[in-house]
């Protein structure tokens, strides 16, 4: 047992010194390599903790929204459809939703108006608003109404927590009477309707019926809704694939760069090795020993990396990707979700790839003659 | 004559790899002790979204169908043009809306 650790130090010994003969060319493997599973590593970071966020925070989100289209677009919904539908067999409440887009034309910034129960000339901004405008608690902010006469004068009741910016950063929260004032928005409409059904199971039966009762609605089920930031943050598409594909494909080329060939030192090496006695079991030793040193700090260097990277500064090298051309971006703290199954893929992709490419062409080196090897 | 005692290469690597995975372990430690209290941290997004009735996260705020990718309908991003090209940075991270249920 000894002999063989002693025996697989040694080797190390002499890897290590090989790698650091050409010390420039091995730092700069070893630099590139740790970029590449430093950017696949913090992709997979960034987006499970985002999957595992969007999943709690809309656990409670509505179990279906209908909304109303006219001639293929969305329109506002008749409060009476709201009356039809919450006396179908299976909804247990309906609720008409009233919310719109204000475009803030002194931030640029879109703000998402919602609507609560709060006492009119009041509003909850989140603190995405908060920052973009300036403006705290009791403070007043002025919005242009869209009947172009009086702005409305709003006072902050309270700036939202930093901590639900995921969810809330651009809401301006404002009671109903404010909201219609501001949009000249029609008595006896909603933009659409939440509801929330008995059984969850019996959901795409009701969709059904509502849209048999009211041909123009369109009814978005849970399920979809939290389907589209599953595939948002889907390994196979949207942000992964976009992102992904070049890090990929750089790491595979790099690979095979490695695979495909000795520089003719290399072969020179192997040569002198063999004739003073190596076997080839000991030169493949020694040359997986080089991969594996390489690799695996690699690795090791590019998740801790990424770990800090994503969840002790919230992934700052992915915001401008993220941001694009939007004004009010939501500054959040990702809680970490790490998922092992995913590292041990990433490990397995990146550390035993680059392990083999460095043996295969070895391997082929150190079976022909010391001689040769040695000429060519 | 003086015998000098050489640390070896291989030593300094096997400590080094030691650290990286000690590190390593202290991180999914962490990940581990803050996701027991993920609920906790996101209490206050998800009262939000439950009292306001949310759909969505507030993740792109440049256009109206990327800020709520799962009320928007199929030809948002084609509202300027039917063969108008996606122009908002986010709407190439953000799939088309899934079929809608009939």
């Amino acid at each position: 047992m000894n002999r063989t650790i002693e025996r697989h130090k040694n080797i190390l010994e002499f890897s290590l010194s090989s790698l650091l003969r050409r010390k420039t060319k091995n730092a700069s493997l070893l630099a590139i390599y740790t970029l590449i599973v430093f950017a696949i590593a913090s992709l997979l970071f960034f987006l499970s903790a985002m999957k595992r966020e969007a999943l709690l925070i809309l656990k409670d989100a509505p179990d279906m929204v209908v909304q109303r289209m006219e001639a293929g677009r969305q329109d506002l919904v008749p409060l009476s459809y709201a009356k039809e539908i919450a006396a179908l067999r299976g909804v247990r409440e309906v609720k008409p939703r009233l919310w719109g887009y204000y475009y803030d034309s002194p931030s640029g910034g879109n703000l998402t108006v919602m609507t609560a129960e709060m006492p009119a000339g009041f509003i909850k901004i989140g603190s995405g608003v908060s920052r973009l405008r300036r403006a705290t608690a009791a403070d007043v902010i002025v919005l242009q109404s869209y009947d172009n006469e009086v702005p409305l004068m709003l006072e902050i009741e309270e700036v939202l927590p930093y901590e639900s910016e995921l969810a809330a950063a651009d809401l301006v929260i404002m009671s109903e009477l404010d909201f219609r004032k501001l949009f000249k928005f029609p008595q006896g409409h909603a933009t659409d309707l939440a509801l929330t059904v008995a059984n969850p199971r019996e959901l795409s039966t009701l969709a059904g019926k509502i849209v048999d009762k009211f041909p123009d609605a369109r009814p978005i089920l849970k399920s979809e809704m939290l389907r589209t930031y599953d595939s948002i943050f889907d390994w196979r598409g949207g942000m992964m694939l976009v992102m992904m594909i070049a890090a990929v494909l750089s790491f595979i080329i790099f690979a095979w760069d490695r695979a495909t060939g000795l520089s003719a030192e290399e072969r020179k090496e192997i040569g002198i090795l063999k004739s003073i006695g190596w076997e080839t079991s000991d030169v493949l030793l020694l040359k997986f020993w080089e991969g594996a040193v390489i690799s695996l700090s690699a690795f090791f260097f590019g998740v801790i990396a990424a770990y800090v990277h994503v969840y002790f500064f919230s992934a700052p090298l992915f915001q401008p990707v993220l941001k694009g051309w939007s004004v009010l971006y939501p500054q959040f703290k990702l809680v970490p979700a790490v998922d092992t199954y995913q590292l041990g893929v990433l490990f397995f992709l990146t550390v035993a790839p680059y392990t083999f490419a460095t043996i295969i062409p070895c391997w082929r080196a150190a079976t022909i003659d010391p001689d040769a090897a040695m000429r060519s | 004559m003086i015998k000098t005692h050489r640390i070896r290469k291989s030593t300094v690597f096997l400590v080094l790899t030691i650290v990286n995975v000690m590190a390593f372990s202290l991180l999914m430690l962490h990940a581990r002790s803050v996701q027991g209290r993920a609920g906790e941290l996101l209490a206050s997004s998800s009262r939000i979204a439950r009292e306001l009735q949310l759909t969505d996260l507030c993740l792109f705020t440049e256009a109206r169908y990327t800020r709520h990718p799962a009320m928007g309908d199929v030809h948002a991003a084609f509202q300027d043009h039917p063969i108008a090209l996606e122009h908002f940075p986010s709407g190439s991270l953000v799939p088309a809306p899934l079929p809608l249920v009939r």
